[in-house]
C-alpha cells in the first residue's frame, strides 16, 4: 500500500467572529510516520485538526493522494479522516468495547458485519493493552485509560488521516510513550498520515519524523526536529530560554533554563 | 521498544479476545432478559389496571371474568372492555411514548434532565388547551370533540420546533437549548396562569383537571393513532440507534465518525415533538415518566441505544401502567388524576434504583 500524502493550500479555518487560521499552506504531509503539531497555549492546533476533519467552517484546499477533501460529502470525509478529541466525555453509561464498537457501527459508510467489527474493535483493543477493560464502564476509567480507549476508537476506524489532539496528556511516562509507539507503528504498517498535537517537546522529538511548530494560527519552523526544535524557536514561540542537546542514545533533549 | 503488551503468546490473546466477546454476549443476553422481564411485569400491570377501579366489582371477580373463568354481567362487562381497556392501554401507550421522547431528548441535547416536561412541551400543550377550554380558541376546521386535544398538539409541536429553530440558529449550543427550554416553560406557565385568570370558574376547573392528565379521556380512535404513531416512530429511533449511541461519546467524535448531527438532532426532535404532543394532547400533562423511564432505562441496561431505546420504553409504559392501576385504589371510589400518581411513583422508584443499583448491566 503506498502512503497517503496530504496537501494543504491557503487554508483558512476558526469561528464566527474570530478566524484563528489565515491562508496556511505547508508542504505535503507524506504517510507512513508521525508529524508532531506544536506550540503554545491558543496557538490555532486544535483549529487546525478540527479543520482538517471536517468539524469547522474552513475554505482552502486540502489534497489527499489527488483527492480533493473539501469536496467530499461529510460521510466520506469521515470515511477517510479521523479526529480524536482530547478525551472522552465523563458520566457516559457505555462500556470501553462499546464505545469502539460504536466507532465502526455508527459510521454512516460502516459496511462491517457485527462479528467484524467486533473482532476489530476487541483487536483494537488489544493492541492498546486495554483488552481487559472491555467491559468496564467508560466511567470507571481513569483519564489515562480514557485517553486510551479514545485512542482505539480512532485506530478502530483505520483512516488514511489520524488526527490526534494531546493523545497523551492524562497518561503517565510509561504509557505516553507506548501510545506514541503505538501510533508511529500504525502510521508506518498502513501508511497513514497522522498529525498529532504534542505539549511534550521531547516526546515528539522522540518519535515524530517531521515537527510543526505552530504560533498565532502560522507554522513558523518546520522539518525534523533537529531543524525545527532550535532555542531560537523555541525562545520565539515559548518565550523561553531552553538548549536543545543530543543525548547519548541520539535523541534530541530540551532543557528550558527560565524566561527568555 | 515494543508498542504491545499483548499476554504472553498470540493464542494466548486470541483466548483472551474470545473470552471477552463471551463476556459480552453474556451481558447482552442479560440486556434481553431485562427486555423481557420489563415486558412481562408490563403485562401484569396491565392486567392489574383493568382489575382495578371504582366500581364495586371485586378485584378477584373482575380478574376471574378477565379470563373467563367467571360470569360478567352486561354492565361489568362494558365497565372492564369499553371504559377500562381503552383506559389501561393508553397508559402503556403514552408511558411509552413519552419516556421513548424523553430518552432521545436527553440524548441529542446531552442532557439528563432533559424531557418533555422539563423543556416546555408540556407547558406548551397546557396552554394550547387552556386557550381552547377558557377562551374557545381552536384551530379552524377541527371538530369540536378534538379542539383541545388539536390546541395542545399543535402548541406542543410548535414548542419543539421552536427548539429545534434554535438549535439550527448559528452558534447555538445544547446548553443553550436546555436554556430556551426552561425560559419555555416558565413563559408558558405564565401564560397559562394569565388564561386562568380570566377564566369562569367551570372553565377553571377544567383547565386544571387537565394540567392533572388524565386517562379518562381515552378513547379508541385516540389509541389507535397513538399506537400507529409507536410503531411508524420507533423503529425509525432504533435505525438510529448506534448513531445515537456515538452521539453520546461527545459531538465532535460522532461528527467525525461521518454522523450528521445536525440533521441527527432534527431528526430526533421531530419524533419527540410527535410524541410528546400527540401523548399530551391526548391524555394531559404527565410529568416525569419521560425524565425518570429513561433514566430507569439507563441504569438497567446502560447506553447502547439498541437496548437503552426499547427498555425506555418499556420502563415508561410499566410506570405509567403502575401510576394507573394505583390511581384507582388509593381513594376508595376515585379515581386520582394520573399525573399526580406518576411522579409519586416515578420519583421514589427512581431514588430507590439510584441508591441501589451498584452496577449497570
Amino acid at each position: 500500500m503506498s502512503p497517503s500524502r496530504l496537501t494543504i493550500h491557503g487554508l483558512c479555518a476558526g469561528y464566527r467572529r474570530r478566524r484563528i487560521i489565515e491562508a496556511l499552506s505547508v508542504p505535503t504531509i507524506e504517510g507512513g510516520s508521525v508529524t508532531a503539531l506544536l506550540g503554545p497555549n491558543a496557538a490555532g492546533k486544535t483549529t487546525l485538526l478540527r479543520a482538517l476533519a471536517g468539524l469547522l467552517p474552513m475554505t482552502g484546499g486540502l489534497d489527499l493522494c489527488g483527492e480533493d477533501l473539501t469536496r467530499l460529502s461529510a460521510s466520506e470525509r469521515a470515511s477517510r479522516v479521523t479526529y480524536m478529541p482530547q478525551s472522552l466525555p465523563q458520566r457516559v453509561a457505555l462500556t470501553v468495547f462499546e464505545a469502539v464498537l460504536a466507532a465502526l457501527r455508527a459510521s454512516p459508510l460502516a459496511g462491517m458485519s457485527p462479528e467484524d467489527a467486533r473482532a476489530e474493535a476487541m483487536r483494537a483493543l488489544d493492541r492498546l493493552g486495554i483488552a481487559d477493560l472491555a467491559l468496564s464502564s467508560l466511567d470507571e476509567l481513569s483519564g489515562g485509560q480514557r485517553q486510551l480507549a479514545s485512542l482505539a476508537q480512532a485506530i478502530v476506524r483505520s483512516p488514511q488521516v489520524l488526527l490526534l489532539d494531546e493523545p497523551t496528556s492524562a497518561l503517565d511516562l510509561k504509557h505516553q510513550h507506548k501510545v506514541m509507539a503505538l501510533v508511529e507503528e500504525v502510521a508506518r504498517e498502513r501508511g497513514i498520515v497522522a498529525i498529532i498535537v504534542l505539549h511534550d517537546i521531547a516526546l515528539a522529538c522522540r518519535w515524530c519524523k517531521r515537527v510543526m511548530v505552530f504560533s498565532k494560527g502560522t507554522v513558523v519552523a518546520d522539518g525534523t526536529p533537529e531543524e525545527a526544535v532550535t532555542p531560537g524557536v523555541l525562545a520565539d514561540v515559548y518565550g523561553v530560554s531552553a538548549r536543545v542537546e543530543r543525548c547519548s542514545r541520539g535523541f534530541l533533549q530540551v532543557s528550558v533554563d527560565g524566561p527568555a | 521498544m515494543t508498542s504491545r503488551e499483548l499476554p504472553g503468546n498470540p493464542e494466548e490473546g486470541a483466548g483472551n479476545a474470545r473470552a471477552l466477546i463471551a463476556g459480552y454476549d453474556t451481558r447482552i443476553k442479560r440486556r434481553l432478559f431485562i427486555l423481557a422481564a420489563l415486558a412481562f411485569a408490563l403485562l401484569a400491570a396491565f392486567v392489574l389496571d383493568l382489575v382495578t377501579g371504582p366500581s364495586s366489582m371485586s378485584m378477584g371477580h373482575a380478574l376471574k371474568g378477565l379470563f373467563g373463568l367467571a360470569d360478567l354481567s352486561l354492565p361489568q362487562r362494558i365497565i372492564i372492555f369499553d371504559v377500562r381497556v381503552p383506559a389501561a392501554l393508553t397508559a402503556i401507550l403514552v408511558g411509552a411514548a413519552l419516556s421513548l421522547a424523553g430518552a432521545e431528548m436527553q440524548t441529542v441535547l446531552n442532557n439528563p434532565l432533559a424531557s418533555p416536561f422539563t423543556l416546555g412541551v408540556s407547558s406548551a400543550a397546557s396552554l394550547g388547551a387552556a386557550l381552547a377550554l377558557v377562551l374557545g380558541l381552536g384551530i379552524p376546521g377541527v371538530p369540536p370533540d378534538w379542539i383541545v386535544s388539536g390546541n395542545a398538539f399543535v402548541f406542543a409541536f410548535a414548542s419543539v420546533l421552536l427548539l429545534q429553530g434554535m438549535a439550527r440558529a448559528r452558534g447555538a449550543g445544547v446548553e443553550t437549548l436546555v436554556l430556551v427550554g426552561i425560559a419555555m416553560v416558565f413563559t408558558f406557565n405564565a401564560l397559562v396562569a394569565l388564561v386562568q385568570f380570566v377564566a369562569s370558574q367551570d372553565a377553571l376547573q377544567q383547565l386544571v383537571f387537565w394540567t392533572m392528565g388524565s386517562l379518562g379521556r381515552a378513547s379508541w380512535d385516540k389509541l389507535a393513532i397513538l399506537a400507529l404513531l409507536l410503531i411508524i416512530l420507533l423503529p425509525l429511533s432504533l435505525r438510529d440507534a448506534w448513531k445515537l449511541t456515538a452521539l453520546r461519546l461527545g459531538e465532535d467524535r460522532a461528527r467525525s465518525f461521518g454522523i450528521n448531527v445536525v440533521r441527527l438532532r432534527f431528526v430526533s426532535l421531530l419524533r419527540v415533538s410527535l410524541l410528546a404532543g400527540t401523548s399530551v394532547a391526548f391524555v394531559g400533562t404527565i410529568g416525569f415518566i419521560g425524565l425518570v423511564g429513561p433514566h430507569i432505562a439507563r441504569l438497567l441496561v446502560g447506553e447502547d441505544h439498541r437496548f437503552f431505546l426499547p427498555t425506555a420504553v418499556l420502563t415508561g409504559a410499566l410506570l405509567m401502567s403502575l401510576a394507573s392501576a394505583l390511581s384507582k385504589v388509593l381513594a376508595t371510589g376515585v379515581v386520582l388524576p394520573v399525573g399526580i400518581m406518576t411522579a409519586l411513583i416515578g420519583v421514589p422508584f427512581f431514588v430507590f434504583l439510584i441508591f441501589t443499583s451498584r452496577e449497570r448491566a
